[in-house]
């Protein structure tokens, strides 16, 4: 790959003469019971090819039948973005050659998707961006592949082994329009809005809009102009950004990348790019000298989708809560400040906060914990915080436990640790680690004694009536007891032996 | 009326993994425009008024509700596979197939 030797033009340095514009293309992949056109599960992680009928494999003589849930998601989706929902639309093929697909297309919609014309209001650090949404389509994902080197074949030392049991499960693909004047924010724009995206589609409830699991993907377009010039330059389109941070990434990189070809006086070729988790680069993807030429045609199996207006309103009328008011409420019951709130926005933990709320934790102890804590090893180890394997429901436990007395943070952070490293419930880590706080009373009152006789000094100066100086007793105490007290207590302790 | 060029038919046959010779390829673009020719004459009875038809017939919003049906075992699906490793269909290399 020539990547290493393309100029890279400094972030700050590209502002200073482009405008970039941004596309994003993002497919979400429905938590549907069924597939989108036959009645095979669409469990995830089964074993290969048992989830799989005639139509999803292709076989002849099947017929596709549409999925009703399907149908209500994607229209729900589009109600959500803001978007009209067509009033008759169809289905069309996509036709293409590649194992990952068995029919030899893609039953996907061409120009009559079912939602259009829509937007949604981003906010980027307490900015709102209005994107304009072009598009929302239903279609079918394709299988998965799984590729093999061998050796001790004539033709082709590699092939590729298929399991079709994702082939046909729904997608909804939603594109935005170009995304323009977000100037040096084009990198976090980009990433809020996949990111409040996802968070719409979880309100929604139609996809478990999973990253790590591919249930939610991005593509990441992304054009440079000369500032000034109305016209939009030539982009390219990165494919399988899998996290939020490499959706940032890979913008930031793009519009270097950019900068340095158009500086050169070259021109940007018109192609599809794969972004590099690892290096966070991106790379030349293939060329296909026949790319693009899908010759579409309406799906003669499948009859005409024409949603009544009635049914439109009346799923209008489950949509959640509009997500801009929705954040503006949660600040207000939770007393957040702005900069609270947007750095819960910002670190894609909204979500995660809220359902800690609701199961009993403070506001504030909820927040401390996301952000402070989980934010931070999430950073640590690369990952998006959603996905660090610890749940809303794990963090509500731990702080009801320092709650109760039983852990201080210290501890809980510990049982953070046990957690992450799948140890299991955080009572079994308690119980594996040997964490709590000591309540025996005995036990404490003798570190207490011990401590008091180790610092006659300080234990004078409480005597006289300074009673700041028990901060350093109880830190002796701590010590004393590894950690496992509560500090309130100890000082208690402390103060109605010495006072 | 439309004509179909050898070009053309060269592109349509590699979109389809169609291995056509050159004498295929001579033999098949003037029958192919022969046959868009017939096809052609339905242009001579439409008019403006009559919009394009995808499906013959009047219905729309056929829908099959979100409940699993059975369908194959592994056994069944992969029974017509050339290739099977792994429970799963094996097929040629995937990229740079095409030269």
């Amino acid at each position: 790959m020539s990547a290493t030797t393309e100029t890279l033009v400094d972030f700050d340095e590209v502002l200073t003469r482009y405008e970039p514009a941004l596309g994003l293309e993002v497919h979400v992949e429905l938590s549907t019971a069924t597939k989108m056109f036959c009645g095979c599960s669409t469990a995830f992680g089964g074993e290969p090819n048992t989830q799989v009928c005639p139509t999803c494999l292709g076989l002849p003589g099947s017929m596709p039948a549409v999925n009703k849930g399907g149908v209500e998601a994607a229209i729900r989706i589009g109600l959500a973005l803001n978007c009209e929902i067509a009033e008759w639309c169809r289905f069309a093929r996509k036709n293409y050659f590649y194992p990952d697909m068995p029919k030899n297309f893609q039953t996907s919609q061409y120009d009559e998707p079912i939602a259009f014309e829509g937007y949604m209001d981003v906010d980027v650090d307490g900015e709102t961006f209005r994107v304009g949404i072009e598009r929302a389509h239903m279609e079918e994902d394709t299988g998965k592949s799984t590729h093999v080197g061998v050796t001790g074949r004539i033709q082709g030392a590699d092939y590729s082994l298929v399991d079709y049991n994702r082939a046909g499960i729904p997608l909804i693909e939603i594109v935005t329009k170009p995304i323009t004047g977000a100037g040096a924010k084009a990198p976090e724009v980009a990433r809020a809005y996949v990111q409040q995206l996802r968070e719409l589609i979880v309100a929604l409830g139609v996809s478990e809009a999973r990253m790590d699991q591919g249930n939610l993907r991005a593509d990441v377009n992304l054009s440079l102009a000369p500032i000034g010039t109305e016209k939009l330059g030539t982009r390219t389109e990165t494919k399988n950004v899998n996290s939020f941070r490499s959706v940032e990434r890979a913008v930031r990189f793009e519009m270097s990348r950019h900068a340095g070809v158009l500086d050169a006086g070259g021109s940007i070729l018109q192609e599809t790019r794969h972004f590099h988790e690892d290096s966070g680069i991106t790379t030349s993807g293939r060329e296909k000298s026949d790319a693009e030429d899908y010759r579409y045609f309406p799906e003669p199996d499948l009859v005409p989708v024409a949603p009544s207006r009635e049914w439109v309103e009346e799923l209008r009328g489950t949509l959640p809560e509009n997500p801009t008011a929705k954040r503006a409420r949660l600040q207000a019951e939770w007393g957040f400040s702005d900069l609270e709130m947007r750095d819960t926005v910002g670190a894609g933990a909204l979500g995660l906060v809220e359902e800690t709320i609701a199961l009993g934790a403070a506001p504030q102890a909820a927040r401390k914990w996301w952000l402070g804590e989980m934010a931070r090893r999430a950073n640590d180890t690369g990952a998006e915080i959603a996905e660090l394997g610890v749940s809303p429901a794990d963090v509500a436990a731990v702080q009801k436990l320092v709650d109760a007395g039983t852990l201080n943070d210290k501890l809980a952070r510990q049982v953070f640790d046990g957690l992450l490293a799948g140890e299991g419930t955080p009572d079994e880590i308690i119980a594996a680690r040997g964490l709590g706080i000591v309540s025996d009373d005995g036990a404490l009152s003798a570190a207490v004694d011990k401590a008091i006789e180790a610092n006659p000094d300080v234990a004078d100066k409480i005597r006289d009536g300074k009673v700041a100086a028990a901060g350093a007793l109880i830190g002796a105490v701590m010590k004393e007891m590894r950690g496992q007290a509560d500090a309130g207590k100890v000082r208690e302790l402390i103060l109605a032996k010495l006072t | 009326m439309p004509d179909i060029t050898r070009d053309e038919v060269a592109h349509l046959a590699a979109l389809s993994r169609i291995d056509l010779s050159d004498a295929e390829l001579d033999h098949m673009a003037p029958q192919l425009s022969v046959i868009l020719d017939a096809v052609a004459s339905i242009t001579g009875v439409v008019g403006d008024d009559v919009p394009a038809t995808s499906h013959p017939l009047p219905l729309t919003n056929v829908f099959r509700e979100d409940v699993v049906t059975p369908g194959l075992t592994a056994e069944q699906a992969l029974s017509g596979a050339p290739e099977v490793e792994e429970q799963r269909f094996a097929v040629p290399r995937i990229l740079e197939e095409e030269a």
